[in-house]
This record gives C-alpha cells, sequence and structure tokens, in this order.
C-alpha cells in the first residue's frame, strides 16, 4: 500500500501543537510505515508540494502572507485538518484583535523589546509580516474537513485522527478533546 | 368516584397536585409545581443548562434548556415550563440538539473566550458544554468585542471578556446574600454585569466580599484573585445548603 | 361629581348649540405632523386675522387632531362645505378668512374628489380632525362617554364581555389576539386586584397611529379603558406612552384631569359602585418595552425586559395581579362597539377580521399620511387610491408592514387583501399598522439590514440568541451589502433567521428574522446579484466593486 502524503504547517502559533504531535513518541514509529511526511517544519521541504494527502494546520491567520499561503494549501491538500485551538478559534493570538495593529506592534518591537530598541521602530515594522487587523480562525478563509481543538490537542486525540484518515473515514472528535485542553 | 373539595381544583391553592407524563418516552411521575427540568433530572435524564443553577430564581434565558412538547409547535425552555397530565416531553431530538449547538457557538463569538489561558480552563461550564454538545468549533465569525477587567476588589476580580450574561451573579447576590451589589447595565449585545452604578468592584460600598458571586460564575469572568490558568475551581455547595435551610425556616415561621 | 345621562346630553348640547352658532368653522390640524410644519402659528394667525375683522361670532377658528393626509400639512377642513386648504402659510390667512361665505381660496384647495378621504372609513379616528383634544365637552358632544355610561348603568359585565366578544375584534398591538377572549380570562381571574393597561409605547419605525390617536382624541381611549375596566373587574388603569410623544403625553394627561373633573373617572362613576383611576407611566424608548411582560416590568420601576410566558400577564401580570393589556387602537374601537353594538362592527371587515384598521402610510407614496380602512381591503387600492401611488413615476417594489416585526410584500400580492389572515400566510404580519412603501430604488437587502440593525439595538440582550445573533445576522447582511459575502455567507444567513425566529424568549427576537426570511423569498434575486456580481440592482448599496 502506498504511504500517504501527510504536511504538516503553521500560521500565527507557537508550534506547541507540533510539540503535542512529536508527543506521539512510539506512535510516530507505528505511523512511520503508513504515512510519508511530505511538507512542514519537522522535515527540511522548502515548498509545499502539488498535492497532499492530508494537512495539519496549526495557527491562526495573522497576516497578509498566512492568507495567502493557507489558500494555497487549501487547493493542494486532501484533508484539511484544523490543528489546535490558534487554527480553530485563533485563541492566544486573537487576544490582539481589540487593540489596532500599530498598538500591537509598538507594544511587541518598541516597548517590550530587549534591549530598548532605538527610534520609532518603523524600521522593525516594515520586516514583519503585514498583520490583517485581526487574527481569525482558519475555517473563515477556507473549508475545513476536521476540527482538532486543545491547547495543545493531547497526542491521543493526534494519533486518533491520524488511525482514522488512515482508515479512510473523516474522524469524529467529539469527546476527545476540547477548547483550551 | 373520588370526591373533590371545591378548593381542592383550584391549584393555586393545593401546589402540591401529582400527575405523570412522559419525557423521552419514558413515564416519569410531577408535582405540578416541578418544572420539566427538576423532574428530567430527578430522573437522570441530562437537559443541558447555563443561566440555571439549583438554588437560584429561573429565568429562561440562555435558551439552552428548549425541549419539545408533542402537539406544541414552539420549543419551550425546560426550566421554566411545568408539566401537565399526559405531557410528551422531547428533549433530545435531532432539531433542538442542533439549535442548542448553535446557540452555545453564539455564546462563544460574543465575548473573548480564550479557554487556554482562563483561570477556569477545565473547571468551566461553558467548556464543558461545548465538550457535551460536541462542538468542536465555532461557525459564526468571532465578535472579538474590546472588554475590560476590573481587578479592584481586593480578593475577587472580574474579567467581562468570560461572561456569558447568565446573570447569577446578579442573582445570588440579591436572593441570597440580599446584597444586590451585582446587576445589569446596557442593552443587547452591549449589556454588561456591573456592580452598584457601574463603579468599580473595589469601591462598591454594598459588596459584602461574601464571594457567592464568585462561586455560582460558570466561566471565569468572576474568579478569586491569585488564581492561575486553570486553578479556579468554584464551590456550590453552600447554596442548597443555605436554600434547604431558609426553605425550614420559613416553614417553622409559617406554623 | 357625578353626571347622569342628562348631565351628559346637557353638556352635549351647550357645545352643539355654541358650534352651530357659527356659521364657519375653520379645524387647523394641531397634531404632532402639521404643528412640526407650523401648524400652530397658521393657527394663531387666522385666530387674530377672524378677531381684527370682528368676525368672532361668526367664524371659529379651533385646533383639532390629525386630518390624516400629514404630506400636505400643514392642513386646514372648513367645516362648512368641508373642503380642505393644504399647505397653509401664515400669509395665506388674510385670503382664507376673506374667502369664507365666498368662493374659496383655489390655489390652496385640496382635489375634492381625492380618494384619500373619500375611501376611508373612519371609526377609531372618527373624531380625529373634528374635534379640539383639548377640550373633553367636544367629545361628550360626539356621544362621548355614553358608551362607558350603557355599560356601567344597561349593562352587566357578562353582557360588555358578550358585546366585545361578538363584535370580533382583535388586539391592534400586532398579533391579533381576539379582544373578547382576553377580556374575559381576565374577568375569570378571582383576585380583588386587577389591572388595566393601555400600550401606547409605539416604536415600530414608521408607525404613528397610537401617537395620532392620543394627540386627536384621547377620551376615546380612557373610555375604552373604563368600559375595560368595569368589564374585567379592575379599578386601576395605565397608560405606558413612550417619552418621545410629549404632545401625546400632555393631551392624554390634560384628558384625564378634565374626567376626573367631571366624575368619569374616580370612584363611583355615574352613581354606580364602579371606580376607575388612570394614571400614566412613561416609557423611556426602549423598543422591547411594547412586549407586555417588559412593559410590565417598567411600570413596576424594573428593567424592562421580558420575562418568558406563560404564565400570561391576564394571570399574573402587574405587581403579580391579573392584568388586561390592549393597544392604544384596539380601547378606541371599544366606545363605539358599547354604543352601535358587537353586531354592528362585526358587520364591517372580512371574516376573520373585523372592524377597520388605521395605518400610517410612510415611504415611497404620494400621500404620506394617517388612514383608516375597513379589514380586506385590497393592499392595491391602499396604495395606489387612497395613497396615491408612488411619486416620479417610479415603480412599485414593495410594502413593509409590521415594522421590524414584519415583512416585506411584494407585487405579486397587491391584490390581496389587507387582514390579518393574508398578512400572516404572505409572511408579513399586520403588526400595529405601519406602512412603508418601496419603489424600485430601494435594495431590498438594505431594507432588510435597517431593521435588522433596528432589532440589533433593540434587543434587551435577556436571551442569547436574540442577544448574539441579530448582531451576527446584522453583519452578515452589511458583508452582503458591501459586496463581500459568499454562498456560504448566505446559508449562514438563513440558518441563524431561523434559530432566532425559533429559540428566542420574546416577540421580539421571534419576529426579528422576518424582514429578512420575506426579502429572502421573495427578492432573493437581488442577495444573489450581491453576492455574486457584487452589485446593487437598486443601485443603492456601495459595493465593494463599484467602489474600486
Amino acid at each position: 500500500m502506498a504511504k500517504i502524503g501527510l504536511a504538516t504547517t503553521w500560521l500565527d502559533g507557537c508550534s506547541g501543537c507540533h510539540m503535542s504531535f512529536l508527543d506521539l513518541d512510539e506512535g510516530l514509529i507505528a505511523l512511520a510505515d503508513k504515512v510519508e511526511i511530505v511538507y512542514g517544519p519537522l522535515v527540511d521541504y522548502k515548498t509545499f508540494p502539488e498535492h497532499a494527502d492530508v494537512t495539519l494546520v496549526e495557527g491562526a491567520v495573522s497576516s497578509e502572507a498566512d492568507k495567502k499561503n493557507i489558500l494555497n494549501i487549501r487547493a493542494r491538500s486532501g484533508v484539511l485538518v484544523s490543528f489546535g485551538d490558534c487554527a480553530v478559534t485563533a485563541n492566544v493570538p486573537g487576544m490582539r484583535n481589540r487593540y489596532p495593529v500599530e498598538a500591537v506592534l509598538q507594544r511587541g518591537y518598541v516597548e517590550n523589546a530587549e534591549p530598548p530598541l532605538a527610534g520609532s521602530g518603523e524600521a522593525a515594522f516594515q520586516v514583519v509580516p503585514q498583520l490583517c487587523p485581526h487574527a481569525r480562525p482558519v475555517h473563515e478563509f477556507v473549508h475545513v474537513d476536521v476540527f482538532l481543538p486543545g491547547c495543545p490537542p493531547p497526542p491521543e486525540a493526534i494519533f486518533y485522527l491520524l488511525q482514522e484518515l488512515l482508515a479512510g473515514r473523516i474522524p469524529d472528535m467529539r469527546g476527545r478533546t476540547r477548547f483550551g485542553a | 368516584m373520588s370526591h373533590h373539595p371545591k378548593g381542592k381544583l383550584r391549584t393555586d391553592l393545593n401546589p402540591s397536585r401529582l400527575l405523570t407524563f412522559k419525557i423521552d418516552d419514558r413515564d416519569v411521575s410531577a408535582r405540578e409545581d416541578e418544572s420539566i427540568l427538576e423532574v428530567a433530572r430527578q430522573n437522570g435524564i441530562a437537559i443541558p443548562t447555563l443561566c440555571h443553577l439549583d438554588g437560584l430564581s429561573e429565568r429562561g434565558a440562555c435558551r439552552l434548556c428548549i425541549v419539545e412538547v408533542r402537539g406544541v409547535a414552539k420549543l419551550l425552555p425546560s426550566c421554566v415550563t411545568f408539566p401537565r397530565q399526559d405531557m410528551e416531553v422531547i428533549t433530545n431530538s435531532e432539531r433542538v440538539v442542533n439549535y442548542r449547538k448553535k446557540i452555545l457557538e453564539l455564546l462563544f463569538t460574543e465575548r473573548n473566550h480564550v479557554c487556554s489561558v482562563c483561570v477556569s480552563n477545565g473547571h468551566c461550564e461553558l467548556q464543558n458544554l461545548s465538550v457535551e454538545l460536541g462542538v468542536t468549533h465555532v461557525r459564526y465569525n468571532y465578535l472579538y468585542p474590546e472588554h475590560a477587567v476590573d481587578a479592584s476588589h481586593s480578593r475577587f476580580s472580574v474579567d467581562h471578556n468570560r461572561c456569558v450574561l447568565c446573570l447569577r451573579c446578579v442573582r445570588v447576590c440579591d436572593e441570597i446574600e440580599g446584597a444586590h451589589t451585582w446587576d445589569i447595565m446596557g442593552r443587547g449585545i452591549t449589556s454588561k454585569v456591573i456592580t452598584d452604578l457601574n463603579q468599580p468592584w473595589g469601591t462598591a460600598e454594598t459588596c459584602t466580599g461574601c464571594g457567592k458571586c464568585v462561586q455560582v460564575c460558570p466561566t471565569g469572568a468572576l474568579s478569586e484573585k491569585g488564581k492561575s490558568v486553570a486553578e479556579m475551581i468554584k464551590r456550590r455547595q453552600f447554596l442548597p445548603y443555605l436554600q434547604m435551610m431558609r426553605g425550614r425556616q420559613e416553614e417553622s415561621w409559617q406554623k | 361629581m357625578t353626571l347622569n345621562i342628562e348631565d351628559l346630553h346637557q353638556i352635549a348640547k351647550i357645545e352643539q348649540d355654541t358650534q352651530q352658532g357659527f356659521q364657519h368653522r375653520i379645524n387647523v390640524c394641531v397634531a404632532a405632523g402639521c404643528l412640526s410644519c407650523g401648524s400652530g402659528v397658521v393657527k394663531d394667525a387666522l385666530a387674530r386675522e377672524v378677531g381684527k375683522r370682528g368676525l368672532d361670532n361668526w367664524c371659529q377658528v379651533k385646533g383639532v387632531g390629525c386630518l390624516g393626509l400629514c404630506t400636505a400639512g400643514p392642513l386646514i377642513a372648513l367645516e362648512v362645505g368641508g373642503r380642505f386648504y393644504q399647505g397653509v402659510k401664515v400669509a395665506d390667512v388674510a385670503d382664507i378668512v376673506e374667502a369664507l361665505g365666498a368662493s374659496p381660496v383655489d390655489r390652496l384647495l385640496y382635489p375634492d374628489d381625492s380618494a384619500f378621504f373619500q375611501r376611508q372609513l373612519r371609526i377609531v379616528t372618527e373624531n380625529c380632525g373634528r374635534i379640539d383634544p383639548e377640550r373633553i365637552e367636544e367629545y361628550i358632544a360626539e356621544s362621548g362617554y355614553e358608551g362607558l355610561y350603557l355599560a356601567l348603568t344597561q349593562m352587566t359585565r357578562q353582557e360588555v364581555l358578550g358585546q366585545v366578544t361578538e363584535s370580533g375584534l382583535r388586539g391592534r398591538g400586532g398579533a391579533g389576539f381576539p379582544t373578547g377572549l382576553k377580556w374575559t380570562t381576565v374577568a375569570k381571574t378571582v383576585d380583588s386586584t386587577k389591572f388595566v393597561i393601555c400600550n401606547a409605547d409605539e416604536g415600530d419605525p414608521g408607525a404613528f397611529m397610537d401617537r395620532s390617536v392620543l394627540e386627536s382624541d384621547p377620551h376615546r381611549v380612557i373610555e375604552g379603558m373604563a368600559v375595560a375596566g368595569y368589564a374585567t373587574g379592575a379599578s386601576q388603569g395605565f397608560i405606558y406612552v413612550r417619552a418621545e410623544y410629549p404632545l401625546a403625553v400632555k393631551r392624554v394627561r390634560m384628558a384625564l384631569s378634565q374626567a376626573e373633573r367631571m366624575g368619569i373617572l374616580g370612584n363611583n362613576i355615574f352613581n354606580t359602585n364602579f371606580s376607575f383611576n388612570i394614571k400614566v407611566r412613561l416609557g423611556a424608548g426602549a423598543f422591547v418595552c411594547g412586549e407586555e411582560t417588559a412593559l410590565i416590568a417598567s411600570i413596576e420601576g424594573r428593567m424592562g425586559r421580558p420575562r418568558p410566558r406563560p404564565p400570561f400577564p391576564a394571570e399574573y401580570g402587574l405587581w403579580e395581579h391579573p392584568t388586561l393589556i390592549n393597544n392604544v387602537e384596539t380601547f378606541a374601537n371599544i366606545p363605539p362597539i358599547i354604543r352601535h353594538g358587537g353586531k354592528w362592527f362585526a358587520g364591517i371587515g372580512t371574516e376573520k377580521s373585523k372592524g377597520t384598521k388605521v395605518f400610517a402610510l410612510a415611504g415611497k407614496i404620494v400621500n404620506t399620511g394617517l388612514i383608516e380602512v375597513p379589514m380586506g381591503m385590497p393592499l392595491r387600492e391602499i396604495v395606489y387610491e387612497i395613497g396615491g401611488g408612488i411619486p416620479e413615476g417610479k415603480r412599485f417594489k414593495a410594502v413593509q408592514t409590521g415594522g421590524p416585526s414584519g415583512g416585506c410584500i411584494p407585487q405579486q400580492f397587491l391584490d390581496m387583501p389587507v387582514d390579518y389572515d393574508s398578512l400572516m400566510q404572505v409572511g408579513s404580519i399586520m403588526g400595529s399598522g405601519g406602512m412603508i412603501v418601496m419603489d424600485e430604488s430601494s435594495c431590498m437587502v438594505d431594507v432588510a439590514k435597517f431593521f435588522m440593525e433596528f432589532c440589533m439595538s433593540e434587543s434587551c440582550g435577556k436571551c442569547a440568541p436574540c442577544r448574539v445573533g441579530t448582531r451576527q445576522i446584522y453583519d452578515i447582511l452589511c458583508k452582503i451589502t458591501a459586496g463581500g459575502a459568499t454562498t456560504e455567507d448566505l446559508a449562514t444567513l438563513e440558518d441563524l433567521c431561523d434559530l432566532v425566529k425559533h429559540t428566542s424568549l420574546c416577540g421580539l427576537g421571534q419576529s426579528a428574522p422576518n424582514p429578512v426570511l420575506t426579502t429572502l423569498n421573495y427578492f432573493r434575486d437581488e442577495y444573489l446579484a450581491h453576492i455574486h456580481d457584487k452589485k446593487c440592482l437598486a443601485g443603492a448599496c456601495k459595493t465593494a466593486k463599484e467602489v474600486s
């Protein structure tokens, strides 16, 4: 049987969901026979492949770059999984949503900079991705097939999800994880 | 033939008439002054609730406890609907289950419920409801409103970002503590719970500092200071106890 | 002081004789509409002019209630000859007085054969525009308080209830609940304290029926309430009126004190053992306070928020006592029903909708104003004949009835009879009687958005579906009109409307989606054009495409 192509990616997230994925431990070995990781921060591919059977998307859609990426990923993915609370609810990245983007940048790159940043910070603002007014959940932009909430989702839930997908079923995640898990 | 003295037919004079009806095709018996919700719970039939809390007056406002009654077109809130003889109640039809999910999703969009960093993470009724109802994501757009945290009280704080406007705090403060520190201001989506006349909680002269509001709050909106993420566990045992003791007192006064 | 029927007739006779003593009577409309375009100064100028010419005993100038044709204000009616002058200014006054008894002032004349005045049937508004609302004597001269006298002295409570039931009158506040049934229910309760409430918290955008009745003929409402008090066993009434209607409040208060002074309100009315008092309570402008349980909470001094029903106010109302709540227009129908009998009233209208209905015609229509027509009149007749059609030769598109709780009725139903059940069938409601006409330049999505914005900001916030749902619906409508929505948004919109309609606590939420649902039903193409083509068919919305 051919291996399924699994892509993982992160948008505006903390990589905690990927850590939880690594916490599958020996589960990873079990998966290795059936799954080929075709893209993601855990491997070394530089561009998203033409097609991935399953894609786990961590993180909220927060910047213009994220928007562009997610549309591209959606077009090239079979099953798209909203992976973790940031992708499902915008979670922590969404906490900036009630402040104007300029204030967020000011706080993050000027006031809290260590050592203190000289000047107005304009130079720094130029090089960070252009932030959207709000960080928003992935499914507000593209169709999502499976939702895997949790901050992070527990490894057992991730393992169950992949097992179900491998068996050709769309997993029912109800009761296996929750917002904020 | 049973004989009814005239007065006994008046239900307001005789509040303890008994009747039987059906919940989800199960025969149940009830006193007619018990709500459908009460009778369902006595029989181990789960109906989700949020604004309801044993020991407080009913509001019928969160609409999560809606049920269908055969022959009635409208959906009825089970917390304020009383059974009638031979009534057939359906608590778990696909229709009401779907409506409940959607209402819960609306509640999630209304404020900023960031479970992962909330003091009540893991001990939150809103969060539990999402598990119970199988809500894994929210289909409606989040509103991300701007809400403040009032930490002016020496022992407690209120985070309006987590408030679901169930008004348990308002009711417990008024009905049990008798202080009526809490109330609500504004209208519609701009409604907000307030202390005194929208003064900082710490300066509220009516607040006795009893903390009952904190304990009945279903979410992390009201919490004790010093609690970090997931550390706020609410203790509500006092409420049915107070209710029972006061009921006994009232009975003894009436004698 | 207690009156008997002879006293009433005496007052009426003196009043009638005084009126007859004048050769000419000039009635100047001083209801809110005409007042706002200067009828007050016109009236004063007329009185001065008549006085200057020494014609005080020959010609009477008086302020009267609403003449109906608000669009042509300030309006003046010449009672002798039955002609109307429209758009009268102070500069016209000399000519008007000059022309009395001679040929009328042509440039001011409103066309004699106008359907606006010919096609109406006035019961509720029979005195509007004819009597001075600030004088009880004029009301009495028009058989005022005779119905109350009849009821108190010659009818049992049962007979009054019987007449109201036989009349087939249905509540004019919106839902159309049978008035007789409501009265009978309250009458059956055993409590010794009961209340009667008049709901004058008219809040629908574009509706001004109740306001007009209260400004033009307040005694009629008071009489209806007193009859209701007698029939149901209540001795205290409340008129809950919005503070935004200062003139109505002033005239109601004036009428109450006049009635009290004459002993028509108070203890032992007409020498019977019936006592009845009425107090005015002002609403602070929340639309939801028109909902009966919220209104009751507001009178009690609590926050105006509805509570679940049952129990209904008829059983458990104001301060937990049985309470009868009817709308202004409902009470205004009572005096003639008592005077002429329920059977007479039941002879007017359709099989299931009896009597007449007052409508406030507004929007894209030639004759903006207040009309009263028999139930069952075809919509076309109201819009094109009484209403005079659409201005500027534009095409009719829809009529919105029932305000934010109602729906939009498209062209294909123009020949539909206007009654409770027909309106319900096409997805709208009678409501309190607002009728907003829209022409081809109105975008129906924008109209739905307007009403949803209203419901959103007027939602009390008690129940979750209405509080959050109306906001979510409004957001999607904004997205559609801005040209940024997708087909999925349309599905979500329909889904949310269904949710809010079926799970909200009170009538506000349950009916809030109606304007969206009816426009989706009859004008779906307009929604789709915004979504697919990023285009507003009516050219009213600036969509993203058109902006860029």
